[in-house]
């Protein structure tokens, strides 16, 4: 009974301790709305160091100090435009991981579908020629007569 | 024929792109900010840093701004082309220190030599921001009204030199 009740209390102030190392850690950390917002908008951000990582997920000391410019812009009330407007500026549009849709891209944005267009109109004519050259097409009188003559020679004799 | 004409020459298209491809640098990436008035800063020397430095001070001149640190290693390869150059005195040389500590600086430029007029340090690169780096050595080329006229994303090699860098600074000097 007794080691029960020690063993209570003990979960109890392991629990309390929990809830304010968390508090704690809380209190520390930056403004979550913030935080959040620059979460979102640095996973549309390439890191230029390591190209093939959002500025989110980039450990790169670039990245470091460009999280920090975005979060005191955030603060300083900039909208998320605004800040992609001043990396675009400073990087080019290579910083974004969505590239604009513009002249130089439509390649990029429109080629997969006109690749698919042309694939389904050539597997079109494909399937349909296919289709044509082995379509039955009823027999003439005289193909009929040789078709005939063929089926009552053949069984059972020989062919020269 | 053209059955085999068409794969064909599709094939010889991607390889084509492919070969272009191959034989780009991905770590060039075009720098919006040529043809555009360099940004302002003002940053303290980092010899003295009770004295700062401006880029504005430098209006009237053809100049290089070139972003080192110690803790560059590709900085380290261009370094003796860069005491070169600015013997031969073609264009002056400002170096921006990036994301250094003062003392690193100071003890690299004196064991290896000193070749810029004068370095400003840049301890949070936050004026690296403004002018696009994202991988040292760059080096820029600003003109007389401010405007940055070219652009070297990594170590200066003598080719670029002589082809890129000689040619604008004599065109932009006349």
């Amino acid at each position: 009974m007794k080691r029960s009740v020690v063993l209570f209390l003990l979960l109890l102030l392991s629990c309390m301790a929990f809830t304010l190392a968390t508090g704690a850690a809380q209190s520390t950390a930056e403004d979550p709305a913030t935080e959040a917002r620059l979460r979102n908008l640095s996973q549309e951000l390439r890191c230029l160091v390591c190209q093939n990582e959002t500025l989110a997920d980039s450990r790169a000391d670039l990245a470091d100090d460009l999280r920090r410019e975005i979060r005191e812009q955030m603060k300083a009330g900039k909208s998320d435009q605004e800040i992609i407007a001043f990396l675009t500026q400073r990087y080019g549009d290579f910083v974004l991981y969505r590239p604009r849709v513009r002249p130089v891209t439509y390649l990029l944005w429109f080629g997969p579908f006109v690749l698919l267009v042309g694939g389904m109109l050539v597997l079109y004519r494909y399937v349909k020629q296919r289709r044509d050259s082995i379509s039955e097409k009823p027999l003439t009188a005289a193909e009929r007569r040789r078709a005939e003559d063929l089926l009552e020679s053949a069984p059972g004799k020989e062919i020269a | 024929m053209a059955r085999y004409l068409i794969p064909l020459v599709l094939f010889v298209i991607l390889v084509i792109f492919l070969a272009i491809g191959l034989g780009r640098d991905p770590h060039e990436v075009p720098s919006p900010l040529i043809g555009k008035a360099a940004p302002t800063f003002q940053l303290p020397q980092l010899k003295d840093p009770s004295k700062s430095f401006s880029a504005q001070e430098m209006r009237g001149k053809v100049w290089l701004l070139n972003v080192w640190a110690s803790w560059c290693v590709s900085c380290r390869e261009e370094h003796p082309l860069l005491l070169d150059y600015a013997r031969s005195a073609a264009v002056p040389i400002y170096g921006l220190n990036y994301k250094d500590k003062r003392e690193d600086a100071l003890e690299w430029l004196e064991q290896l030599g000193d070749p810029y007029v004068l370095s400003a340090a840049d301890e949070d690169g936050r004026v690296a921001i403004d002018y696009g780096v994202y991988g040292a050595p760059e080096t820029y080329l600003i003109d007389r009204d401010g405007v940055i006229r070219f652009k070297q994303v990594g170590a200066v090699t003598p080719e670029v030199w002589e082809r890129k860098i000689l040619p604008l600074v004599k065109d932009l000097n006349r």
